[in-house]
């Protein structure tokens, strides 16, 4: 689907890596472009018109993630450098504070780095517990053992909307409407989740959500954390600095602004921000229902094809995502990535950042082929037909 | 070497590396990774004063580590720390893409074709750089 766009495809490259990153339109590209030669003011500084454009364009993407996400208010979205700072900020400004020696954070194997070291970092300063939720034969959280898991110290759930190895999608909407009966707050990692699907935060009533622009045919640099207002009110800024404070004179009196503006210390990434804006009109464009569907088609065709060939071990044969992982018997992953790049395929090899997932999954690494909306069905002939040969493999990794 | 040779090698090596998941009590251990791939490998070393009396290793890693390490344990064993680091100079020499010491590196320089592959040039080095470390320090 509309390949047209993407400047990138007048390579020869068959480019399958788009849980690491996605390609970027020329309309996002352009956006930036425009910014850095017509208006590269700051934003919120000037009384001249320049930086009045700038603000206007920089607060409508705003507007457009709220609209995205289905959030109640402005203030609400808060622009970040990515989904690991919005993690960040979440665990040390929000939960940091609030929780206290054995209260408990419960989490799953399959969880990115971004939503395991934060609170890893939490356990060793002020002694909560981090938990973990146990999954299913096909790695799945189901709401049962979720309910098992949770203890009257659970306190927050922290989990992947869609995690990157398996691709599977959670509950999110059940599992809030549970947690919330038990006063336990909720954090979506949507890294992987909001570039692939509709996510309406009202509907799912989940307390925080953190996502990546770069992943949606966003600049890289940009990211948001969303948070109810009630909730983001009580999140403290972990950096402070220009932008973000309305007076201070000595230690005991320095006056923070509001939200956003709280939040968003230093000059942002102004050009990423308003290039992210053109890439969520993009998107809706095409729409995230069709983007869904249209990759689940493609990954059901991939594994169609993939199921017959024996020396593939296909890890995730069950997932409702563009993510499909695998081994190549007896040969290394990387050695795997490395031979479909002599093909100008590009595949990711390794732990793609769940490295605890080794102990559920049993095996350390992977080769992980990640879609999205702009690969093809060809695409896909190509990369079988490279994987269909063992022998070819076995000659040609090295 | 030509290409086909080099193959070889390299392939038998990796399928039949030279003392991997062997005995190391005793020995001093290194662990060497890289920071932009998945390669993870435990180096034993087991020093007769100043000479490298025996090596071994575990670990996960690609093809190219693997083989490199078999062959870098083949060749060091028995020898000093002093020629051990020449071993190693020279062998970065040969994957920086720079004129080396053959007589030196022997069956070694089958990986002189990764000078041109910049991804797999960090997985030939790698056992190297564990044993330049456990020297050195």
């Amino acid at each position: 689907m509309n390949r047209e766009d993407f400047p990138f495809f007048k390579e020869d490259i068959i480019y399958l890596d788009n849980g690491a990153t996605s390609l970027k339109p020329k309309c996002v590209i352009d956006k930036m472009v425009d910014y850095y030669t017509f208006y590269p003011a700051n934003a919120h500084r000037g009384d001249y018109d320049l930086s009045y454009k700038v603000d206007q364009e920089y607060e409508s993407t705003r507007e457009l993630v709220k609209d995205f996400i289905h959030a109640k208010a402005l203030e609400e979205i808060i622009f970040t450098s990515g989904t690991t700072e919005a993690l960040n900020m979440i665990v040390n400004g929000f939960f940091a504070p609030l929780l206290e020696e054995n209260d408990e954070v419960l989490i799953t194997n399959s969880e990115h780095a971004s939503n395991i070291l934060p609170w890893f970092k939490l356990a060793k300063n002020k002694g909560i517990l981090v938990n973990y939720i146990p999954l299913d034969s096909n790695y799945y959280l189901t709401m049962d053992n979720l309910k098992k898991s949770i203890s009257p110290k659970t306190k927050v759930i922290s989990i992947a909307g869609v995690t990157n190895v398996i691709g599977d999608i959670r509950p999110i909407k059940e599992i809030c409407a549970y947690a919330h009966e038990h006063n336990i707050f909720v954090v979506l990692d949507g890294a992987q989740m909001v570039p692939h699907m509709p996510v309406d935060v009202t509907d799912l009533d989940v307390d925080f959500l953190a996502f990546s622009a770069h992943k949606m045919c966003g600049p890289t640099g940009v990211g948001v954390l969303y948070g109810k207002l009630e909730l983001l009110e009580h999140l403290e800024p972990t950096v402070l600095g220009g932008g973000m404070n309305e007076s201070f004179d000595n230690p005991s009196e320095i006056y923070l602004k509001g939200l956003p503006a709280r939040l968003e210390a230093g000059t942002r990434n102004i050009a990423g921000v308003i290039g992210f804006g053109e890439a969520i009109k993009y998107l809706k464009k095409i729409g995230m229902d069709n983007i869904h569907k249209y990759e689940l088609d493609l990954r059901k065709y991939l594994i169609d094809k993939l199921m017959p060939l024996k020396h593939i071990d296909i890890i995730n044969m069950e997932s409702d995502s563009g993510i499909i992982t695998f081994n190549v018997n007896g040969i290394f992953s990387q050695d795997v990535a490395y031979y479909l790049n002599k093909y100008n395929i590009c595949v990711r090899a390794g732990n793609h950042c769940a490295k605890i997932l080794k102990s559920s999954v049993g095996v350390t690494n992977t080769v992980r082929v990640s879609l999205y909306f702009y690969n093809t069905y060809e695409e896909i002939d190509n990369l079988v037909e490279l994987l269909s040969n063992y022998d070819k493999i076995v000659k040609e990794m090295i | 070497m030509d290409k086909e040779t080099s193959r070889n090698l390299i392939m038998d090596n990796y399928l039949n590396p030279k003392n991997r998941n062997k005995s190391h009590v005793g020995y001093e251990k290194i662990n060497t990774r890289n920071e932009s791939c998945i390669d993870n490998i435990d180096i034993y070393i087991k020093w007769q004063d100043d000479i490298i009396e025996d090596i071994t290793f575990s670990g996960e890693a690609c093809a190219i580590s693997i083989a490199s390490t078999s062959i870098m344990i083949k060749n060091l064993i028995g020898k000093t720390k002093e020629e051990a680091l020449t071993y190693i100079k020279e062998f970065y020499k040969m994957t920086d893409g720079n004129p080396y010491n053959q007589e030196i590196l022997k069956d070694a320089s089958c990986f002189e074709e990764v000078s041109h592959q910049g991804n797999r040039k960090v997985c030939a080095n790698l056992p190297l750089k564990g044993m330049e470390k456990a020297i050195l320090e």
